[in-house]
């Protein structure tokens, strides 16, 4: 009954959303103020019935349901109860339904927190979400129906893909899908905007806290992707450049672009066509990236199971929003005439460089995600575009922006002076000197590594100028405290997001001198790696809640004293006839002592160790970037989103 | 500024930026773009020790050998086949878990003088039932599967299907 339930009121969402689409936005251009008004009531249904949708799939998966085709095949009775739960939205039409969900959830809090926005510009804003409901409500209700009844029911489920039955896992879909949503709300103001022909900077206003709050869940949904490919996939890699992690990546730059470009709006009422066009390239880029993870089109390795006709009805919704939104740009964009100038040198001048290189890199990222798709369809040439490709087209622009990422940061508004924003930033630029001299001669680090520390204490060394230069830490440090507590958040948010991406770096730039070995060990038998001894005392049988393991035992010293002891295990599942690597990892936050354990040889393990010096900075730097934009969402003026008379002074 | 000025300058600088990441693709396309290729390929095509590419095909049965590398460190051998042709592939390294005889597998490495071919990734996917469709596809191209006659059999069954006479196959 429940799932009959779920999916009546998938079917009604439909219809609230094919309401939502049309009533306010006629109402908007009719100026009729009782159409419009619909556009709350519509929102807030919406919610209602997706999460009904929700709620009955949820209970579904909880109580077992075997008569529901997807509880069958993605659970099993034997699963922890929070395996189950998040099992419903660990495939493809229980994932779908939590995306229109989020969509929905956005939609309503456009309707319930947006009291001040204009009322028309309200109503299409919620208009446009509707459209993105629609679309997404049909392809579930006609391509992926998560209620689909089978009988008779089977005595059990098939299980979860034990890979994916991990804690990080289960939030990782989530905060994603948070982030990518995110930008449907920003994309659905850039429409809005389009279609009333007027963007100022209270629109910008607007926008930048959904840009920032999408922003912050995709850095921390990327961040606990790479997380869980490191611990779970027992390569010792963070990111493999693979075509779903890209997929991932390319809204959060084209995101983080925007996020620059919607200060400039605001701040300098210019730059308002190129953030208008961002706003609908980043959700461009997160349609893509649903696109490329359902369709199953490239060649991942965390692919979900696929279905080309469900990769047809996405590429077709990407095809109608964005060309649509092409469309209604090409002809509205002429309306929005520049109004601010500026001088190159200044801190938008500065985020102009900042847009051209990120977007630079994102344009690098796709052209070699889809590379081999377009080989394949072109010359039927089968392709694969690997690190190497994205590691040596990438570098030439990232460095740059890192190494103008703290100038700019220190630069006024309007006109400025580069040399007096240097001499603020000699002591952080020796600092990089001093960091990367001393990596490359005293630590015997390779150049490239050497380079990424020395980038990584001039981030962090940058922002910590930045910051002691706005509270005059050098001028007058006994008002410093003072001023500290006064200096607005989004001030201490962006110093902390860009002196998290140096502590990011450093975990990158320290990956890059990771040693790994492979050894076979017989009980008692040791090996050296990085200065520790590895001791292999022995492999014994373990059991777990739905799983059986094979562990072996790796105690690690350094100069005969016991550093930890490892257990890397090898998991065999029961019930999905499956076997996983389990890595033992042991961190002491500047270094990881990482074993996967192999087959067993005669009695002898088979061992992949490996060395991984500030490996957990990597993770660390993203969660303190996303805890900086957090900062910085909940500054004042974010709070107070009201629009500003125009043509008032806003102070720089 | 004027304005004319500035929307130059604009120009200038975003055809700089799109000039460098095209300049930066294409160089970086040239040297770093990995070809699939099946066995029947590797036998016509000989590529150039030095170009890593990706060999694929399915695991033969029965071929999978576990030695010590000279060095000490233990490694794999096994037999890569699309029907007609079959390479022999070493690997140093964990095998991933769902490395099956009879199974698809795709390889990535570099061919050796002694026409063997050193691999440095071997990729299995989480999918026991999955098929990489370069592997589906080469085999198809070797006349084991004719996408006419309907959907590809399962992969576990792929070993066990008829084989030119000439393969040189061992299970």
């Amino acid at each position: 009954m429940i799932p009959e339930l779920g999916h009546f009121a998938l079917a009604l969402a439909c219809v609230i959303a094919v309401a939502q689409s049309v009533l306010p936005v006629v109402g908007a251009a009719r100026r009729d103020a009782r159409w419009m008004a619909t556009a709350v009531p519509l929102a807030l249904g919406l919610l209602l019935s997706v999460g009904t949708a929700f709620g009955s799939l949820l209970w579904a998966f909880a109580v077992n349901d075997t008569t529901v085709a997807n509880v069958v095949a993605n659970s099993h009775s034997a699963k922890p109860l929070i395996y189950k739960l998040s099992g419903s939205w660990g495939n493809h039409e229980g994932s779908m339904v939590l995306w229109v969900l989020i969509l929905a959830l956005c939609g309503a809090a456009v309707a319930g927190f947006g009291r001040n926005l204009p009322t028309a510009l309200k109503a299409r804003v919620i208009g446009v979400l509707g459209w993105i409901a629609t679309g997404f409500l049909l392809f579930i209700v006609f391509t992926s129906n998560p209620f689909e009844r089978v009988w008779p029911p089977p005595m059990d489920g098939r299980g979860l893909n034990p890979v994916l039955q991990d804690p990080g896992l289960a939030m990782h879909p989530p905060t994603l899908y948070f982030g990518y949503v995110g930008y449907a709300v920003t994309f659905a103001f850039a429409v809005a905007a389009l279609l009333e022909g007027r963007v100022d900077a209270a629109w910008g206003r607007w926008v930048r806290p959904w840009a920032l709050g999408a922003w912050c869940f995709l850095t921390v949904g990327i961040t606990m992707g790479s997380w869980w490919a490191y611990y779970e996939l027992g390569w010792g890699g963070y990111w493999f450049w693979d075509p779903v992690e890209n997929a991932s990546l390319l809204p959060w730059l084209a995101g983080t672009a925007l996020l620059h470009s919607a200060i400039v709006v605001e701040k300098r009422d210019t730059l308002k066509i190129w953030s208008v066009l961002l706003a609908i390239l980043a959700f461009a880029m997160s349609l893509l990236g649903t696109f490329l993870v359902r369709s199953g089109v490239l060649n991942s390795v965390h692919a979900f199971a696929n279905d080309p006709a469900r990769g047809v009805f996405i590429l077709a919704l990407l095809m109608v929003y964005v060309a649509g939104a092409f469309a209604i740009f090409a002809w509205r964009a002429p309306r929005l005439a520049p109004t601010g100038i500026f001088a190159p040198i200044s801190r938008e001048g500065a985020l102009v460089v900042n847009n051209l290189l990120i977007c630079s890199i994102a344009a690098v990222v796709l052209a070699g995600t889809l590379w081999p798709l377009f080989a394949d369809i072109l010359t039927g040439a089968k392709i694969s575009v690997g690190p190497p490709f994205f590691n040596t087209a990438t570098a030439p622009l990232a460095i740059p922006l890192v190494v103008a990422m703290p100038v700019g940061a220190m630069l006024p508004w309007k006109r400025a002076d580069l040399w007096a924003a240097l001499q603020r930033l000699w002591w952080a630029a020796a600092a990089a000197l001093l960091i990367g001299f001393l990596s490359l001669a005293a630590a015997g680090y390779p150049v490239w590594p050497a380079l990424g520390m020395a980038l990584a204490a001039w981030l962090v060394a940058g922002a910590a100028a930045d910051i002691a230069d706005r509270i005059g830490l050098l001028r007058r440090p006994s008002q410093a405290w003072r001023r500290a507590l006064s200096l607005p958040r989004a001030a201490w948010g962006a110093a902390i997001a860009h002196g998290a991406l140096g502590v990011s770096l450093a975990g990158i730039a320290g990956m890059g001198v990771a040693t790994d070995t492979l050894v076979q060990l017989n009980p008692g038998q040791s090996t050296r790696l990085a200065g520790y001894e590895w001791r292999m005392d022995g492999l014994s049988d373990v059991t777990g809640p739905n799983y059986r393991a094979r562990r072996a035992t790796v105690t690690v010293l350094r100069d005969g004293a016991v550093v930890t002891v490892l257990r890397p295990e090898r998991r065999s599942f029961v019930v999905d006839n499956q076997t996983t690597a389990e890595a033992a990892i042991h961190t002491n936050a500047m270094r990881d002592l990482y074993a996967v354990l192999g087959e067993e040889r005669d009695g002898a393990a088979v061992l992949r160790l490996h060395h991984n010096p500030f490996a957990p900075w990597i993770w660390f730097g993203g969660l303190i970037m996303a805890f900086g934009g957090m900062l910085s969402l909940s500054d004042r003026r974010m709070r107070v989103a009201a629009p500003a008379p125009k043509g008032a002074t806003v102070p720089a | 500024m004027t304005r004319k000025k500035r929307r130059l300058m604009v120009l200038l600088l975003a055809g700089l930026g799109l000039g460098t990441a095209t300049a930066l693709t294409l160089t970086a396309f040239q040297d770093n773009l990995v070809f699939f290729l099946s066995p029947s390929d590797v036998i016509a095509q000989r590529p150039p020790a030095e170009r890593a590419f990706r060999l694929g095909g399915l695991v033969e049965a029965g071929s999978v050998e576990r030695v010590t590398a000279s060095d000490g460190r233990p490694s794999a051998t096994f037999r890569v086949t699309d029907g007609p042709n079959t390479i022999t592939v070493t690997y140093t390294g964990v095998l991933p878990d769902l490395f099956r005889e009879g199974q698809g597998v795709v390889t990535l490495g570099r061919l050796q003088p002694d026409g063997s071919f050193r691999a440095s990734e071997v990729l299995a996917r989480h999918d026991e039932t999955y098929m990489p469709p370069e592997v589906a596809d080469a085999l198809r191209r070797a006349g084991h599967w004719n996408p006419a006659q309907g959907a590809a059999p399962p992969a576990a069954s792929w070993n066990t299907a008829p084989r030119q006479p000439d393969g040189r196959s061992g299970g």
